[in-house]
């Protein structure tokens, strides 16, 4: 078997499996820290019981995050040892400082933070829950400043037959990489928001707990208003960067084949790679695709025949990735804009809250394959432009890692399965009021 | 100054590794006494919640040596993570089921489910104790790597010496946690931890003995030693605390039993660590083809901001760290567990 295919496939389903629980754990502890504050400045009992039921939900998630986690650090020398062998001078240090500076303290703090109600003042407990927030916020400006140099490396030279750091600076300064950490760590306060809104719905159409689950909706639905407008804000400065630092990319992204200046959008398309042209074009817009890559109708911009054929990744999955995020993207702005009109009178609108409720799900989609677009769309790079997947991974056995990928499927089936029964049966269970 | 930066930081890879053995190392202990002293649900629950607020915490010193090891020498990362496969796999599998068990555990009330995440804390400590002995065991005696790379394979690590550093490292792992249950835990169950400490302590000094003899015949880890004899104040340093450890246990003096347990640990490291020196990943095939700390360092300015971060947040972190040490020192009582966050 082909190791290298075999170790993509075994890194695709850690860390899109990784990141079912990283995104709720970024943008539930930002809720849950103010709701906790709120409870600190009014006294009022049921902004504690937010902080509790949350807090339980949040716990579960974070395990499993926590944990998946943890391979993925090892899976670059286990799985990728040629990449880590000849980037690892650069790319290591921002793992190694992720460890360090961000995620110790959130680690140490969790234990605080749940064992910790008797120990601390209130004041003392709802400050290490924002530290908890901020610390999983500072680990994934370091991860993404690490995906971003993946992305866009900056701020090395080639020497000693590797990859060395030049510039550190250049590194952490990476506008790859801090476009890339606000679009997700909003798109992470996104899927938290809709979480606590879905699961608030739920409640309310049953008409249980009413003020409690009201209030939680309500707090979550400014964050999730304000987020997934910011989401689409940064989303748009990201793609006229792509459009700049990864041509193939953004022509794949919209399926572009020719160069051509005042470049449309088609509403509809569905790309035919083998003979590099769209099957069907349906409600083309000229100039929008220039608008969105150069903010000018009338820029050129590159299309996929202009790239070799061995450096174009897959257009269909980036195409329908990007598609699907964005279709999603701007969903979650309408569903929030129209709750912000119901918020007085959620109790009046089941149907509102029925697709609140189905919506649960739509953010988590709308994150993966945001990964699978910024992923498989640099494809055959490993390294943007510097180092080739295939020629990244450790010289072992396809079977050995055939074992683990299996391993991986199955424990994390496993793991997934009762991670989300915990979930659903505590969120249906509903809060202890104190 | 190249050379010291190396230097520096191969010893700072071992501080390391050595901190990660001292802080989940009582964890692995405790989760591999759980089946032994554990008689009912409650005293399985003491046990858990005696580790629960801090394992967390503690295990990310793992994260933080691997992440050093990527940082400051990327080819070691790359030659050992990827020959190492299959049992790192292990431990990281291990790992994994080990944190879900404590949070997932108590989440259900039956006592099929609670067996289930029994075995996997004990599982998932007991692999990643013995592992990583055999791991590093086979690293001090060397190991078959050659310009095509490495040939061994889990059952190649499997030697007497690799065996003999897995028992070793279980041992430590069982004292260190059997000493933190004596501190932590009431009543009978305090009683059986005090009394497992005491029985454990002989088997750990009786392998340790055969581990230094072996060592000797095994691995050139004496070398350095031998070179600048000073070097053995470490050695003697570790036999110190382990008779210390002896020494508080039967004046009851549990903290400072733990304390000295914490230093044995500590010291053995850095004894393995010194003799090793300058090697991270040894060929037993011809040393040209050993990893050293000179020959497969990051460069030197990876090396020196690496170094800064980790001079100001290291101490930060062992700062923050003793702090929830402190809050959570206390013996725990049956009343603990009706408190509502508990495992």
């Amino acid at each position: 078997m082909d190791v290298v295919l075999l170790s993509r496939l075994q890194f695709a389903a850690a860390t899109m499996f990784h990141f079912l629980f990283v995104p709720l754990t970024l943008g539930i502890s930002v809720l849950i820290a103010y709701m906790e504050t709120q409870y600190v400045r009014t006294g009022d009992e049921t902004y504690l019981s937010m902080t509790k039921f949350w807090g339980k939900l949040f716990l579960i998630n974070f395990a499993l995050g926590v944990v998946t986690g943890i391979t993925l650090e090892f899976q670059f020398g286990t799985n990728w040892s040629r990449y880590s062998a000849y980037v690892g001078d650069v790319f290591g240090s921002l793992l190694a400082i992720e460890a360090t500076a961000a995620f110790f303290l959130e680690s140490t703090l969790i234990g605080i933070w749940v064992f910790g109600w008797q120990k601390l003042s209130k004041k003392a407990h709802a400050t290490v829950m924002w530290l908890i927030a901020f610390a999983g916020t500072l680990s994934s400006i370091w991860i993404l400043m690490a995906n971003g140099w993946m992305q866009h490396p900056v701020g090395y030279v080639i020497r000693n037959g590797r990859a060395e750091l030049d510039s550190f600076t250049a590194v952490v300064t990476n506008k790859f990489g801090i476009l890339e950490f606000f679009h997700m760590v909003s798109s992470a306060y996104v899927l938290g928001a809709f979480f606590v809104m879905g699961i608030s719905a739920y409640h309310l159409l049953k008409k249980q707990h009413i003020e409690f689950f009201t209030r939680s909706f309500k707090i979550a639905l400014v964050f999730g208003l304000v987020s997934s407008l910011f989401v689409a804000v940064i989303g748009d400065m990201h793609g006229v960067h792509v459009a700049e630092v990864q041509p193939a990319k953004f022509a794949a992204m919209e399926s572009h084949w020719e160069t051509t200046t005042r470049a449309p959008i088609h509403l509809i398309a569905i790309p035919d790679e083998k003979n590099e042209k769209n099957l069907i074009e349906i409600g083309s817009i000229p100039g929008l695709l220039s608008f969105l890559s150069h903010h000018d109708f009338n820029a050129e911009v590159t299309g996929l025949k202009d790239i070799p054929k061995d450096e174009r990744p897959p257009v269909l999955l980036t195409f329908l990735s990007f598609r699907i995020m964005v279709g999603l993207g701007t969903l979650f702005i309408l569903l929030t804009l129209i709750g912000w009109f119901k918020r007085n009178r959620l109790l009046e609108s089941p149907n509102y809250l029925k697709i609140m409720l189905l919506s649960i799900p739509l953010p988590y989609i709308a994150i993966e394959v945001g990964w699978v677009l910024a992923e498989v769309g640099r494809q055959p790079w490993i390294v943007y432009g510097l180092m080739k997947t295939s020629d990244a991974a450790s010289p072992i056995a396809g079977s050995q890692v055939l074992f683990s990928l299996i391993a991986f499927i199955l424990l994390y089936s496993f793991l997934g399965a009762v991670g989300f029964y915990l979930i659903v049966i505590n969120a249906k269970k509903g809060p202890v009021l104190e | 100054m190249e050379f010291i930066l190396q230097f520096i930081w191969f010893f700072l890879w071992g501080l390391l590794w050595a901190l990660f053995f001292m802080t989940d190392g009582y964890d692995f202990g405790v989760g591999a006494l759980l089946p032994f002293l554990g008689k009912d649900d409650t005293d399985k629950r003491l046990m858990i919640n005696s580790i629960g607020p801090l394992w967390d915490g503690n295990e990310v010193w793992l994260l933080t040596a691997g992440g050093v090891t990527f940082a400051a020498f990327p080819q070691v990362y790359a030659v050992m993570f990827s020959s190492f496969y299959t049992p790192l796999l292990l431990i990281l599998f291990a790992l994994i089921i080990r944190g879900v068990s404590f949070e997932f555990r108590g989440k259900i009330e039956s006592a099929a489910w609670k067996k289930l995440w029994d075995t996997c804390i004990f599982i998932g400590s007991v692999v990643p104790a013995i592992l990583f002995g055999v791991a590093f065991a086979n690293i001090f005696q060397g190991l078959p790597l050659d310009q095509n790379g490495y040939h061994g394979n889990l059952i190649y690590l499997l030697n007497p010496y690799g065996i003999l550093g897995g028992v070793l490292f279980l041992l430590w792992f069982l004292e260190h946690g059997a000493l933190w249950l004596s501190i932590k835990t009431p009543g009978q169950l305090h009683d059986r931890s005090v009394s497992a400490a005491n029985s454990i302590w002989f088997g750990l000094l009786g392998i340790s003995v055969l581990f230094l003899i072996a060592t000797y015949f095994y691995t050139p880890l004496y070398a350095n030693y031998l070179a600048h004899p000073i070097l053995f104040i470490v050695p003697l340093i570790t036999v110190l605390s382990l008779l210390g450890v002896k020494f508080f246990l039967l004046k009851e003096a549990y903290f400072k039993a733990w304390f000295a347990s914490a230093l044995t640990i500590v010291s053995a490291t850095f004894f393995c660590i010194i003799g090793l020196y300058p090697n991270m990943f040894p060929s037993n095939i011809d040393s040209i083809y050993s990893l050293t700390a000179h020959n497969a360092s990051g460069s030197q300015l990876t090396l020196t901001i690496m170094l800064i971060v980790v001079l100001i947040f290291i101490p930060i972190v062992i700062g923050y760290q003793a702090w929830a040490f402190y809050m959570f020192k206390d013996k725990l009582s049956v009343d603990d567990l009706d408190y509502e966050e508990a495992y």
